[in-house]
């Protein structure tokens, strides 16, 4: 009866008072109140963002425009591909608050290493970057040190670096004129650019990852029992120094991206994105003690961020910085209600 | 401590260094040791699996049964000894090496991802795929429910486990352990949540792997389905090998002393408790409860407690006993119902409104519950008490080193002094200093529940001879146990619970076992238990078994060798007649009885019912 | 008879030096950071130099005292660094009515986050991690929205005053942090708020069900990290003679983790070690002064503090697992 207790209540330390056994005998039919609660909690975010959208259609003549979707996505893309890997890292009910300091590194070694040509460009940045995603990961799997803390000295360390690289920030490393390189991030097709493709692509692969195979599997597992996961013979370290690596990667690709559409590598960018990123993250549904979570709900949070923002800079008027209000205000929004959602889909 | 009898003398000693493997052996372990920092878990230890057998392993807590089987399965690595699997040496780094190898799991806890779907769970790290390398879910949610089929279970494939009763999650996990290929199948008291029913569910299934050969370990408290379901038993103590057999030969008494290290005569000897006789209690109750109820939990309750009176709370796992004592306590929150301590109803139910009023309860779960590890003994004591003992918010420690100096001393805690971390002492010393947080609240009304659960003997009988005291001294005091003897010796007055409700209180001559056993067997739903119910009282090695002894006294009722025995008997005898003729001369493996072939281990619908739903 | 599975002497050598490493190594590792400048780094053991390291050290021992505070619930509080800029932003606002009611308002800001804080992680049950998140990220947006984007210079002289000046040869600032240093520990070691923060920390459960005031505990808790963080950004504000809520506090939720880990407060909480937060802070600066000194950059520098960072949790965990 304690375990399953425990088992059922993946949602943060519950106040303990009401955390009673939970009768074995419940009717386990889930209720329609239940399935509405787990709707709502998987597509509330959607629904959020279709509504903003359809809104701001009509109260803004510029928002349904061409130009201004491909801005958004365009805006959003290097979010939502640092976002993706923080997705599949928070799946398995850990945290990476590196993301935002390797993306920068990446960008600096993908300009770095343009120079030399458009596979050292990609390369380079991808191979630290998942180095570094490594190290995180063996800390974690290996050493049985909390990724809070872990990811906190790799943010502090990657910055390091790049400021190393960088002469403490006094050289800012360009992508030379008419670089390959240089495409990937400035071109486009009918007007979407490569990164916003590269991302969708991303977040197709990702989604079959997460879902239909093996190491999705493993990763719900992992996040949501990880004692469970281990004694069911999974190879939890394994999934675990992957999964790191993997969100190293493609934060150091998207920094790659950007620092190819900015055509520099710019070090003072980064800061905080991580924060973004599990922003996004938690507000597409995604629980932050793992075990749960989608990478359709990620890209839904990325946009509803971007489009927020696009609205406030809509509005004229207003600061830029009511952005991050709306967004802080928002993720209390989202992350209480999620709370009671996923009490009352357990009925209690 | 009494020295180790003849036979386990006979079967201690440790084999040459290097015997031969035993014919037949499936899974050996050789003088396998392991040591944790400042205790020896397993001591020199000889352990043999044969193929197609049922073996059961039983030991009191420590024993060192846990640190087995996860040697065994891979979790630990041996320090000394080694692991022999078909005749072959070998060693497991990983529990999924042992898993490749055909040794599953089945875990008293059930351990699955109850996030994630029963089809998922089952299929978990092997899961089938398309040819695109995705995998194929149509398919593995076919497979799923041909399993589950199999065993006579209907639970949709899509639905998250966590949303099936406990029952049904065992089953799933011994599914997934089953699936996999499995030669060996380790049970580690898996039926310590299960329902009766589900219990002859799983018996059922246990049948027909052991008629497929595959060899089990089964690790239960449960004498009665030792003797049902069980060909050979081996009993650790102390982290030692004392006695490894057929069971056929070693009877219940026998098998009890063993696993105690006492005589038989002691154990036999009623009335192995330390209290004494009963107290005479005020007329006028101090604690007055009515109408307690909670959704699926409680239903209309009502009780009343007098000053110097022990009041015994009995029933079954999922009675509602913990859940009784938590509402009563303010810690479960409640539907209905009125909690008056001395005439004065309670406004608000909570924790700290039950404490003003006088109420102080010692929770089940001793570690999760109780105490805070990282604090000293002298914090631990006065965590409760703390407002009372500072002034404006600032602690007084004159008046908290008083205190605690009094109550140690009392309880006799053994402590290097106040100030060590409680995390540090023994089980029983821990419950000491808990029962010393309440006490020192001068409450009226005490809460004791599972009072005695995991400590060792001394301070087993410290805290019962305490308990007697106590209610000597005009506390009111609500003692739930599920150690029957406890129960009937401890207490002056028993409530019965079943299913969330009152259902009989036994008073004077009726406080004794046959009479409590009567009435917890009352309704047919739910066998009643046997008399050695006390034994199975002892946590495991793990510390962590809540409720998992309570239904102790749930075992099915019949305690002959049962229907399952003569079923497994006559289907493997090749297997298992040649494993046990090498051991002992004497006995075809378990008592053959008449019936060959019939397979009436499922009488009525027990078995097809199973375990899909609870009743409740 | 047997003994239970938790009562083992725990005692072989690698956790006893991680256990001293945890208690002391902070310590030590000032004192030799100090006796390594004294003989190697010219001018760094003068009065003036120190006096500077304590001053530029102080806001941030402010603040990690509150997160020692969090972080000994098992919690975290992500949003000290806006509360800062929030702080700094509400500060001139209402220095025309003079330097007390203008802090006043200033504190009110770091109890208003506080109890949003609080309330989110006592009440509604959030990971404290994502109840803070939200402030972290709305927090500063906020300061921004209040100022206007703008940074404002600071013409009143009084708070100006509490920047730069000293009390017998200390600085304001030094002096506040380390009362507050004082009054913090007190707090912890002998107040009943304390203990029951401690025993909150250890064991949630067992605290609740002993009828100690959990939500308001930790409710008071956040509050005071609040509270600290705002004072912080004030004292900071009048340093900078300027309110800039765009960087003020940026990444301070960092340095005051990294001091509180350091000074061997473990995250799983259960234990405050004030002194040790404190001496915590001491070591990332003087090891930056160090550095910096020594002509290494502050890339170096912060690679070493993520080193200093992964070793300080190494030693806790090797400690905690037997």
């Amino acid at each position: 009866m304690k375990a399953l207790v425990k088992a059922t209540a993946p949602a943060p330390a519950p106040a303990v008072a009401g955390d009673a056994p939970l009768p074995v005998t419940a009717d386990p039919r889930p209720s329609g109140r239940q399935r509405a609660a787990e709707l709502l909690q998987r597509q509330g975010v959607l629904a959020v963002l279709v509504l903003l959208c359809v809104i701001s259609s009509f109260v803004f003549d510029s928002f349904a425009t061409l130009d201004n979707t491909r801005g958004i996505t365009i805006q959003a893309s290097f979010l939502s591909i640092v976002a993706l890997g923080m997705t599949m890292v928070i799946v398995t009910g850990g945290i990476d608050l590196s993301v935002g300091s390797v993306f920068a590194l990446g960008g600096v070694l993908a300009a770095w290493a343009s120079q030399y040509g458009f596979l050292p460009a990609l390369l380079v940045p991808l191979a630290v970057c998942g180095a570094i995603g490594a190290f995180n990961g063996f800390l974690v799997a290996k050493a049985g040190m909390a990724p809070f803390i872990v990811t906190l000295a790799s943010l502090l360390g990657a910055r390091g670096l790049l400021l190393a690289l960088t002469h403490e920030g006094a050289t800012t490393y360009l992508v030379p004129r008419g670089s390959a390189f240089k495409e990937l991030g400035s071109g486009a097709v009918w007007g979407f650019g490569y990164p916003v493709l590269i991302a969708l692509a991303l977040f197709a692969v990702g989604g079959l990852v997460l879902q239909r195979t093996s190491f999705g599997q493993a990763l719900f597992a992992v996040g949501g029992s990880g004692d469970a996961a281990l004694l069911m013979g999974l190879p939890v370290a394994r999934t675990k120094v992957l999964v790191y690596t993997l969100s190293g990667l493609l934060a150091g690709l998207a920094g790659a991206l950007n620092a190819a559409r900015l055509s520099s590598g710019v070090t003072i960018i980064g800061v905080g994105m991580e924060l973004d990123a599990i922003s996004a993250v938690v507000i597409g549904g995604t629980l932050l003690v793992g075990g749960a979570g989608s990478v359709s709900g990620t890209l839904w949070g990325v946009l509803l961020l971007g489009v927020i923002q696009n609205l406030i800079n809509q509005i004229g008027s207003l600061n830029s910085s009511y952005q991050s209000v709306v967004s802080g205000g928002f993720l209390i929004v989202v992350v209480v209600a999620q709370r009671y959602l996923s009490a009352a889909r357990r009925g209690t | 401590m009494a020295p180790p009898e003849a036979a386990a003398a006979q079967s201690a000693p440790p084999g040459p260094p290097s015997p031969p493997p035993a014919p037949g052996a499936v899974l050996e372990a050789v003088g396998v040791s392991k040591r944790f920092p400042g205790v020896v878990a397993l001591d020199d230890v000889s352990f043999t699996l044969r193929q197609g057998e049922i073996h059961a392993l039983v030991g009191e807590n420590g024993a060192g049964k846990s640190t087995l089987i996860k040697l065994l399965t891979g979790v630990y690595r041996p320090d000394d000894g080694e692991l022999r699997l078909a005749g072959e040496p070998g060693a497991f780094h990983h529990p999924h090496e042992a898993q490749r190898a055909g040794i599953s799991t089945i875990y008293q806890e059930v351990n699955l991802v109850p996030l994630m779907s029963v089809a998922r769970n089952i299929f978990l790290g092997r899961e089938p795929k398309n040819r695109f390398g995705l995998i194929d879910f149509p398919r593995m949610h076919r497979e799923t429910a041909e399993l589950l089929g199999g065993f006579g279970i209907t639970a949709d494939p899509r639905r998250p486990l966590h949303t099936l009763g406990i029952g049904t999650q065992q089953m799933v996990a011994l599914a997934r352990a089953v699936s996999v290929q499995a030669r060996v199948v380790v049970m580690d008291e898996p039926t310590s949540s299960l329902e009766p029913r589900e219990v002859e569910t799983l018996f059922r299934v246990i049948g027909e792997l052991h008629e497929r050969g595959i060899s089990i370990l089964y690790v239960s408290h449960r004498m009665d389905e030792l003797y049902r379901i069980c060909d050979r038993v081996t009993v650790l103590r102390d982290g030692r090998l004392v006695h490894s057999g057929d069971l056929a030969d070693t009877d219940r008494v026998r098998l009890v002393s063993l696993m105690l290290g006492r005589e038989i005569a002691e154990v036999r000897r009623h009335g192995a408790t330390s209290f004494g006789e009963g107290h005479t209690a005020d007329r006028q109750p101090v604690l007055t409860a009515s109408g307690l109820t909670r959704r699926h939990q409680l239903q209309d309750i009502a009780l009343e407690l007098h000053p110097g009176e022990v009041l015994g709370l009995g029933g079954l796992l999922g009675s509602g006993r913990s859940e009784t004592a938590k509402a009563l306590s303010g810690a479960l929150p409640l539907d209905g119902g009125e909690i008056s301590v001395g005439g004065r109803a309670l406004r608000r139910l909570t924790p700290s409104a039950a404490i003003r009023a006088g109420i102080s309860m010692l929770p089940e779960d001793r570690k999760a519950e109780g105490i805070v590890p990282g604090l000293s003994v002298r914090e631990n004591i006065v965590l409760a008490a703390m407002p009372r003992l500072s002034r404006a918010g600032i602690v007084s420690r004159q008046k908290q080193d008083r205190i605690v100096e009094i109550f140690m001393k009392r309880l006799r805690i053994k402590a290097a002094g106040p100030e060590q971390k409680v995390g540090e002492l023994s089980g029983g010393n821990q419950q000491k200093v808990l029962l010393a947080r309440w006490l020192c609240l001068e409450p009226k009304v005490l809460l004791l529940d599972e009072p005695t659960r995991g400590i060792d003997v001394g301070a087993k009988a410290e805290v019962q001879s305490l308990i007697d005291d106590l209610a000597g001294e005009g506390l009111a005091v609500l003692l739930i146990s599920s150690d029957i003897e406890e129960l009937v010796e401890g207490a002056d007055r028993i409530v019965v619970l079943r299913a969330g409700a009152v259902a009989g209180e036994l008073t004077g001559d009726d406080v004794e076992e046959n009479a409590l056993l009567a009435v917890l067997a009352e309704t047919g739903d739910s066998d009643d238990g046997d008399s050695h119910s006390d034994f199975g009282d002892s946590t495991d090695d793990a510390g962590e078994a809540p409720e998992a002894e309570a239904e102790a006294a749930a075992g099915p009722q019949d305690a002959a060798p049962g229907p399952l025995t003569k079923t497994t008997a006559p289907d493997a005898p090749p297997e298992s007649a040649a494993g046990t003729g090498t051991g002992t001369a004497a006995a075809p493996a378990p008592p053959a009885d008449g019936e060959p072939q019939s397979t009436p281990d499922t009488p009525g619908g027990a078995g097809s019912a199973t375990a899909k739903e609870d009743p409740r | 008879m047997t003994a239970a599975p938790y009562s083992l002497p725990r005692g072989i050598d690698r956790p006893r030096v991680a256990d001293w490493l945890q208690r002391y190594g902070v310590y030590a590792a000032v004192a030799a950071l100090l006796i390594f400048n004294w003989i190697f780094t010219d001018h760094f053991m003068t009065t003036d130099n120190l006096r500077t390291q304590l001053v530029q050290v102080s806001p941030v021992v402010i603040v990690a005292l509150g997160m020692a505070l969090v972080i000994g619930t098992e919690g975290v509080d992500l949003s000290v660094g806006s509360t800062m800029a929030l702080a700094s932003s509400v500060l001139p606002l209402y220095l025309g009515y003079g330097l007390l009611p203008s802090l006043l308002v200033a504190l009110l800001a770091g109890i208003l986050v506080g109890l949003v804080n609080g309330s989110l992680v006592a009440l509604v049950g959030l990971q404290p991690i994502v109840a803070t998140l939200a402030l972290f990220v709305g927090g500063r947006g906020l300061a921004l929205v209040i100022a206007d984007g703008q940074l404002k210079q600071i013409e009143n002289q009084n708070l100006l005053d509490l920047g730069t000046n000293s009390v017998i040869g200390i600085p304001i600032v030094v002096l506040i942090a380390g009362v507050l240093a004082l009054l913090v520990a007190f707090l912890v070691q002998r107040t009943t708020f304390g203990r029951q923060l401690v025993a909150i920390g250890g064991n949630r459960a067992a605290a609740t069900l002993a009828g100690l005031p959990v939500k308001r505990v930790l409710i008071g808790v956040y509050v005071l990290c609040g509270v600290l963080a705002s004072l912080a950004g004030v004292l900071a504000t009048a340093r900078l003679t300027a309110s800039d809520p765009s960087s003020l506090g940026n990444l301070m939720e960092l340095s005051a983790i990294t001091a509180v880990v350091v000074g061997g407060t473990p995250l799983t909480g259960g234990s405050v070690r004030v002194l040790g937060t404190v001496f915590g802070a001491l070591l990332m600066q003087l090891l930056h002064a160090t550095l910096v000194t020594h002509n290494l950059h502050d890339s170096t520098a912060q690679m070493v503090q993520a080193g200093i960072i992964l070793v300080a949790v190494y030693v806790a965990r090797e400690r905690r697992s037997r």
